[in-house]
Order: C-alpha cells, then structure tokens, then sequence
C-alpha cells in the first residue's frame, strides 16, 4: 500500500508540471525541453525557504511557483520571439544551464546536493495540489485568455490580426506554465527531502514532453493521463530491470509512430465515447423532448 | 605564449571532434527540419563498437576505426528507418520527429545499459604516451591523427556534396525537398545517403571520443555539446557546424583551463546567447517562416 501511494504520489509530482507543459505545448503550441530549470528553480526556491529561513510550507510552495514564473518573464522576453525549432533549443539552453549554475553554487551544496529538506508533501498534499492546478486551468482554457492560447496554437498570424497580442499571450502561457513547474518542484523537494541538480536534467525535460504528447496535447485529461501512465509504467516494469527503460524507449517510438495524437488528444474527459453514450442515456431518460431537434417539432 | 598554444592546440583537436559529430546535426536538420537527438546515441554505439572490435576482436586500430564507422553508418540509416521514415511520409510536424529521436536515444542507452552494462570502458593504450616536441610545446600523436583524420573525413564530406552527382541530389534536396523529388531525385534514397553521412562520421568521432575519454553508456549526453556547436555555427549549414566546432572547443578549453567546472555552463550559455542575438548562428541560412 506504502509502495502504491509512493508511486501515486511521484505521478502527482509529476502531473503538476505536464499540466504546465500541457498548457504550453497543447494549448498554446510552443515547445519546450526546459521545464526541468523550473522545476529546478522551483524546488531550490522553496528548500532555502524552509530550511534557510523557516518560512511555512504553503508560503514556500506559492513563493516557488512565483519565483519560476519571474524567470520565464524573463526567459521568455529574450527567446519567445524566435521562430520554429529555435525557442525549442533556447528552452534546452535555458534548462541545463540552471542545472549548472545551481551546480556550482557552492552554500547551496554544488553538486552534493541541498538535503535536511522537510517531508512536507504526501499523497494527499500533491494531489490537493493537482486538483487545484487541473481546475485553474478548466477555468483558464474556457476564458478569453484560453481562446486566445488555442488561436495562436491554431494560426499565428491570423490570430494577430483579429487583435490578439501574440506575443503577451505566449508570455502569459510561459508564465502560468513555469509557475505549474516551479510548484510541482516544491513539492518534489519537499517529497524527496534532498534534492540535487542531476534531479533536473534534459531527460527530465524530455520526459515531460514526453508524458504529454502520449497522453495527448491540447487535453487536460491527455496530461492527467500520461502522467499517470508513463510514471506508473517503469514501476510495472520493474521485474524486467534493465530492460524495462528500453521498452519505455520503443514505446515512446511506437507509440508517436502509431497514435501521434497521444492517447486523449484534443479530447477531454467528457467527449469520451462512453461517456457521451451515458449522457445520452440519460437525457433519454430525463428529458422529455428529444434532444436530437433541439425541441421543435 | 607557450601556455597559450598548448591550449589553442588541445581546444582545435577536442574542437575537430565535435566538428565530426556537429556535422551529422547539421546534414540532418538541413533535409528534414529538426534535431536529430538520436545522433549522440549512435556515437555512443560507435564508441562501444571500436572498444569491442580492439578488445575482443583484437584488430588493429585502423580495421576498429573501419568496423565503428561501418557499424555507426549502418545504424544511423537503421534509426532514420524505423523512427523517422513513417513520420516523413505522414509529413508529421517536426516536434513528432523530436520525440521518436529522444525516444530512440532512450532506447539505445538503455540497451547498451541492459546488455553490456552500465561500467565504464577504457581504450588500451594505442599510441604510448608519444608526444612530439616543438619548442616548448608537447603535442600527443594521438591528438595529431585524429586532426588528421577529421580533416580527411570532413573534406572528403565537402568534396563528395559538391562535387558528385549524388552530392549534388543531397543538395538540390536541403533546397526544396519537393521540387527536387519532382525533377526526378528520389528523395528516400537521399535522406537515407545523409544519415548514412552522418552515422559515418559519427562513428569516427565515437571511435576518438572513446580513447580521449572513456566509453560509457550515457555518454550520448556529451553530444549534446557537438549540438550546441552546430546551432553556434548555424544549423543546417556545414561550414557553419565545423567552424562552431572548432570556436567551441577552443572557448572550451580557455574556460576549462581558467574555472574548469563553468565549462559545460559557458557551452550552454554560448548557446542561449547565440539564439538571443543571432538564431541563425554564424552562417545558418536564414528561416524566415512564411505564412
């Protein structure tokens, strides 16, 4: 049971910065493999908080998320005018070079690492957290701001001519997602109790992408997913040992060969197949009117 | 001064091997648009490949250099097969093709993790320690050959786009990969010949890494930095990525030489700052995306 929750709750971690991601790369359609350095950011942040300067847990996670958010400002005003593949490098850039400088910043630990951190997050705490981030952002994507982030994904140029600001609204996804990240590295720092820059590395990044692209961009639900799929999958996997981040690398392969949309991809919970045939049911059942003429006769 | 040239010397050698890795980057990116994060596994195999082929094998070194690159070359058109070719004949967007390649780059670590294990190799010494005496200067035979060879590769790469016919088809298609197809070049054939370009001179490079350093599983990570070279010299242009190479590797050294643990940061600092002031590197042709 111990074992369950442990996973559950590293899935939890985990899904904090892929619904980050999910809003920047499914939403908002940019790229990154530097969530990572948020998240990096994020954990450093709240560790000398609470261990440097004492200040309450809840305090230390907002302030990490804030503190994340800051950098992607500026960030994002040095590299989100770039086209193509490039912001995508820069965002790589970004990444390992946080590690590295949290890497020789020696009163933090350099590369030994920060530990005595205290075990402030658990199952329940993440994935409080986690629903409070998933319905932030139901709220988020069904607002102007929202429509707005599905425009630029859509069609950049158009949406510049109908007015939108695509450069403050991509700052504004960057911003909201590196607060996502930045969070989900508190609480891994405040799950893990010792945190170390090799924690934040490229693979991390990619593992990310990774998780919502097989879960399926442009879906809060595609993210939920496979967070929960990719973290759990390794652990299922354990009695192949080495062999098993093999197969985690064909399926990857596979999987972007066979269904790129991921597995939820442009789809939530509620367009489900089956879900939409008990809808149906139940309007069936409840309504009078048929629902099918929209009332008239 | 003497310091000065000594470093200048070991930054050019380190440099003309990133150059044999950088160009692999940049012949994929100028075809097919994206970064092709596999490359650094292929490398690693390469490594693997030359350590096995002198050890086991017991062959000279050249026959190990041989073996690796053939093995690299085969492995490289290999990858573009299985991970890339049902994605281009969908003309998927290029993120898609990213994550096949950080996929497959995960797949080959683990691999070689699974199988050989995750201990570090060493090269057995090949040249002795010889060095050759200039003035005050002392330079490795070893650092001299793979110059050597580097240069022959990379020429020899230079003289076979510009001047065979199939060079020539590899060319037309980096222009306009339609249009090209459209005169008649088969297009799979060619994007096959400039992976196998590529898995060639990784192997090479992977052969040298190996002896320079050591050869161990996650070493595709190094690669990283023939990348940041190529983007440095302006992905998708080859003159770009050898001369990125060769400035990277001697910034490297300098800054190794001053405060070695801001090495690897300067190298990603470079990159960020490359992409801030000029994306297309020093001499990268310019994208300016059309809508």
């Amino acid at each position: 049971m111990e074992y369950y929750l442990q996973v559950l709750t590293l899935a939890g971690i985990n899904l904090m910065v892929v619904l980050g991601l999910g809003l920047l790369t499914g939403f908002t359609g940019l790229f990154s493999f530097g969530h990572a350095g948020f998240m990096c950011i994020g954990a450093y942040t709240s560790a000398i908080l609470t261990v440097t300067l004492k200040v309450p847990f809840v305090v230390a996670l907002i302030a990490s998320g804030l503190v994340a958010g800051a950098i992607s400002l500026l960030l994002g005003r040095l590299t989100l005018k770039l086209k193509g593949d490039y912001f995508l490098i820069a965002t790589l850039g970004f990444g390992e070079s946080v590690r590295l400088i949290f890497d020789n910043i020696e009163p933090l630990g350099g590369a030994r690492g920060f530990s005595g951190i205290e075990k402030n997050s658990n199952f329940i705490s993440v994935w409080l957290v986690c629903i409070i981030g998933i319905f932030f952002l139901i709220r988020l994507m069904n607002s102007r701001y929202g429509r707005n982030f599905k425009a630029i994904r859509e069609e950049e140029l158009a949406s510049a001519t109908i007015g939108i600001d695509v450069f403050k609204t991509k700052l504004l996804s960057l911003f909201i997602s590196a607060i996502y990240a930045g969070i989900g590295g508190s609480l891994y720092a405040h799950y893990m109790t010792f945190i170390k820059p090799t924690n934040f590395q490229l693979i991390k990044s990619t593992e990310f992408t990774i998780m919502a692209i097989i879960g399926g961009l442009g879906s809060i639900t595609g993210s939920v997913i496979g967070a929960l799929l990719l973290t759990v999958l390794p652990e299922l996997l354990r009695f192949v040992a080495d062999w098993r981040m093999v197969i985690y690398g064909a399926a990857v392969v596979i999987l972007i060969i066979v269904r790129p949309k991921g597995i939820a991809g442009g789809k939530e919970f509620k367009d489900f197949f089956f879900i939409v045939w008990i809808r149906r049911l139940f309007n069936k059942i409840f309504t009078k009117e048929d629902p099918g003429n929209g009332g008239k006769l | 001064m003497d310091q000065f040239l000594q470093q200048l010397i070991n930054g050019v050698s380190i440099g003309s091997i990133y150059a044999l890795m950088a160009v692999g980057y940049s012949l994929v990116y100028s075809i097919m648009n994206f970064s092709n994060f596999a490359h650094g596994g292929v490398i690693m195999l390469s490594a693997y490949m030359g350590y096995f082929a002198i050890v086991l094998l017991k062959v000279s070194f050249g026959g190990a250099l041989l073996l690796a690159t053939l093995g690299a070359t085969l492995i490289a058109v290999l990858i573009e097969r299985i991970a890339y070719r049902p994605l281009r004949k969908r003309s998927a967007p290029t993120l898609y093709f990213i994550i096949s390649a950080m996929g497959m780059s995960i797949l080959l670590e683990n691999l070689v993790i699974a199988t050989i294990g995750p201990q570090f190799k060493t090269y057995p010494i090949i040249f002795a320690e010889s060095t050759i005496q200039l003035g005050n200067l002392s330079i490795s035979k070893m650092d001299i050959f793979m110059l050597i060879i580097a240069a022959v590769a990379l020429v020899g790469l230079v003289f076979f786009l510009n001047k065979t016919r199939t060079g020539i088809a590899v060319r037309a298609a980096t222009y306009n990969a339609r249009a090209s197809q459209l005169m008649g070049v088969n297009v799979d054939r060619i994007v096959s010949i400039v992976f196998a370009l590529g898995g060639a001179l990784a192997g090479i490079a992977g052969v040298f890494f190996g002896i320079r350093y050591t050869v161990y599983a996650q070493a595709g990570i190094i690669t990283n930095k023939a990348f940041v070279a190529a983007v440095f010299g302006g992905l998708g242009s080859l003159p770009g990525a050898i001369v990125g190479s060769i400035l990277l590797g001697i910034i490297e050294t300098f800054v190794a030489a001053w405060r070695s643990q801001l090495r690897d940061l300067t190298t990603f600092a470079i990159l960020i700052a490359v992409l801030v002031f000029k994306p297309t590197g020093l001499m990268g042709k310019n994208t300016e995306d059309k809508a």
